[in-house]
């Protein structure tokens, strides 16, 4: 968007008014603030090169030669990034002063405490060795770039001043490979300094900003990292929404069932008794008694309503007695056969039986089976789930959006959904859940 | 000694508030003593240790876990007095917690009822009396859920037979299944004798023994029919 606020030095020279804003400085902050650091980081690798340094004097014999060489290599690869993942960082923070965009580091979380994941993580990915490598430019680079710049705004200063030295006398004055001895033979000079004293910032901001994209280049997320974190972060938030979900749907089955139900079982138990008091065929009694009978009706709406959103029997009980409720309540014959040695923590447990729920609603309704068999067994940190029905097959998971949503679901905990189901039957529907029984977490 | 009492005395454990309350309006309005209200199973305890009840009406899940709390002090309670009388409210069927339950103090005085059953008054009534009178009563959600399990061996039996069966299970004596289906006492022992006969059950006239058995045959692992 050419309205936006120019997000670095190099974009902001094409800008009109550049002067006159605060990139000229930034870019002079940066140059300066980059001394420090150039020094910072020349001392470990000079440190660490030294017997590279020492392979190279005239008079050692070639095996010594080659064991230094070898040996300061060792030490530059082996201890030089324990000195750049520091330096980095200090210069992606640094990156700010011309560079408004955020950057990332491209590091990967080690995969647990201590130092020695730290370590093997660190040594063992692309952005570690970037970051030495950008380091040893930057310590062999920007001395001769700094110099050569140093070199140019010196001249330029003294073609500027020349005029003014030389009114005082003191001549005659070298300016680069010309001699001038009196003010007038410098003043071309000083004209020409001076109609180029606009471009020094450009030069500066030029300089930055290439020094700057230099670091971001190699100081952050390569494109495959950063799409590898994007992801990640894109299956947690799912994960997230899937447990959010999870978690809302037991809330509202929990009010439900401590409001709304109570007081409905309440009702109903006030108008039984106010049944039993009325004299019996008044025409109160048989108000009272259609009352009794609809209230009666609304409970049992509300339970299945509630037990649709979430079964309390899975909650209280567990998967196990949840599967045998469900096929007492399926109007086919169903066996069940689990064998598990605890109870899966709660978000299995859920996926598990509405995965067991569907797959025995959609035998009942569309195969037209009459046999239905669910079969749970634990090994090895993965939870196995297996319907099968007798039924005339060809489930699809392409044509209903139920077996698409279990697959959905399944995939969250990182599951997996198989569907068997050839023309003439019979259908097998597979879930696999890695899961540890007994964590009691998320329950 | 509770014989010579001539009133029923009753300790109700129930966590729901309003349950609670309309539960010991009815027991009041039914002449029983409700001696204790409580709403955990340690209370439950305390007070019938307390209070030397004759029926005790708990609640299966309560405070703090939620789990079996209510069941688990019912069964301790019938283990140390197989006289005392216990009915069991339940939000749901657990053929399980109504086994624990039926397998203590030999299946006598012992009552395992779904919680939406007390708003039928007068058959919670009768039930609680039954088991007051040393019977048994189980939720016929229950016995439905056990026949739908046992459906294999059961084919063997004509369509009668098994509502005969149903109402067996539920604890009638052959005089109130007769009143129900409308049939003469002689037709209803002969369906009972046929079921008996079919599903290899022990003779007797004695209902109670007879519904026990019931009960056991039907809670005997179904044979699985093949799935696929």
């Amino acid at each position: 968007m050419p309205n936006d606020p120019p997000s670095t030095p190099l974009v902001a020279m094409g800008r009109r008014g550049f002067l006159l804003t605060a990139w000229p400085w930034r870019a002079v902050g940066y140059l300066l603030s980059t001394v420090p650091v150039v020094v910072t980081a020349g001392v470990p690798p000079a440190l660490l090169g030294l017997p590279l340094l020492s392979a190279v004097a005239p008079d050692a014999a070639l095996g010594e030669r080659v064991f230094l060489a070898v040996l300061g290599a060792l030490l530059v690869s082996g201890l030089g990034p324990m000195a750049a993942i520091p330096l980095a960082r200090l210069e992606r923070s640094r990156l700010r002063l011309v560079d408004a965009r955020p950057t990332g580091s491209g590091h990967r979380r080690p995969p647990g405490r201590g130092v020695g994941p730290w370590l093997r993580t660190r040594y063992t990915e692309s952005a570690t060795w970037r970051e030495l490598g950008y380091l040893l430019l930057l310590a062999v680079a920007v001395p001769v770039l700094y110099t050569a710049l140093l070199s140019a705004l010196i001249f330029q200063l003294g073609a500027l001043a020349a005029p003014l030295i030389l009114l005082g006398g003191d001549g005659p004055m070298a300016l680069g490979p010309v001699k001038a001895a009196t003010p007038a033979a410098a003043l071309p000079y000083a004209i020409a300094a001076l109609v180029l004293l606009p471009a020094v910032p450009y030069l500066l901001a030029l300089v930055a900003g290439a020094q700057a994209a230099l670091a971001r280049a190699l100081l952050q997320r390569g494109s495959g990292e950063r799409l590898q974190a994007e992801l990640v972060e894109v299956a947690r938030s799912r994960a997230r929404l899937v447990d959010a979900f999870e978690a809302e749907r037991r809330r509202i089955e929990r009010d439900l069932h401590d409001g709304a139900q109570q007081r409905l079982l309440s009702l109903t138990l006030k108008l039984g008794l106010a049944q039993v008091d009325l004299p019996p065929d008044s025409s109160a009694a048989h108000s009272v008694a259609d009352a009794h009978q609809d209230a009666k009706r609304l409970m049992i709406e509300l339970r299945e309503l509630v037990h649709g959103i979430h079964p309390r029997v899975l909650t209280d009980r567990g998967l196990v007695a949840a599967m045998g409720e469900l096929a007492d309540r399926s109007p086919l014959a169903v066996t069940v056969e689990a064998d598990l040695p605890g109870r899966p923590p709660g978000h299995v447990e859920s996926t598990a039986y509405f995965v067991a729920a569907e797959a025995l609603t959609n035998a009942a309704k569309h195969s037209g089976a009459d046999r239905a068999g669910m079969v749970a067994r634990w090994d090895a940190g993965l939870l196995t789930l297996e319907i099968t029905d007798d039924g005339a097959g060809g489930a699809d998971p392409g044509r209903g959006t139920g077996l698409t949503g279990l697959a959905d679901r399944v995939a969250v905990i990182d599951g997996r959904l198989l569907v068997s189901s050839p023309a003439g039957g019979p259908t097998l529907i597979r879930v696999e859940l890695p899961c540890d029984p007994n964590d009691p977490s998320s329950r | 000694m509770r014989s010579e009492r001539s009133v029923v005395q009753v300790v109700l454990a129930e966590d729901g508030v309003l349950l609670r309350e309309g539960l010991a309006g009815l027991l009041a309005k039914f002449a029983f003593d409700v001696v204790a209200a409580v709403d955990d199973a340690v209370a439950l305890r305390a007070a019938v240790a307390e209070h030397r009840p004759d029926l005790v009406i708990t609640d299966i899940r309560m405070p703090p876990h939620f789990s079996d709390e209510g069941l688990r002090a019912a069964v301790e309670l019938r283990r140390t007095d197989p006289d005392l009388a216990v009915v069991a409210l339940s939000q749901y069927v657990e053929l399980s917690y109504a086994a624990d339950l039926l397998d203590s103090g030999g299946g006598r005085r012992v009552g395992y009822l779904l919680k939406d059953r007390v708003v039928d008054v007068a058959d919670f009534v009768t039930a609680l009396r039954q088991v007051v009178d040393g019977g048994t009563v189980v939720d016929p959600q229950v016995i439905r859920q056990l026949i739908t399990r046992r459906q294999d061996p059961l084919a063997k039996l004509s369509p009668r037979e098994r509502e005969v069966l149903t109402l067996i299970a539920e604890g009638h004596s052959n005089a109130a299944i007769g009143r129900r289906l409308v049939v003469t006492d002689a037709t209803v022992g002969k369906h009972v004798r046929s079921i008996l006969a079919k599903l290899d059950l022990p003779q007797t006239d004695d209902t109670h023994r007879r519904v026990l058995a019931v009960l056991a045959y039907l809670r005997g692992s179904p044979t699985a029919p093949e799935a696929g």
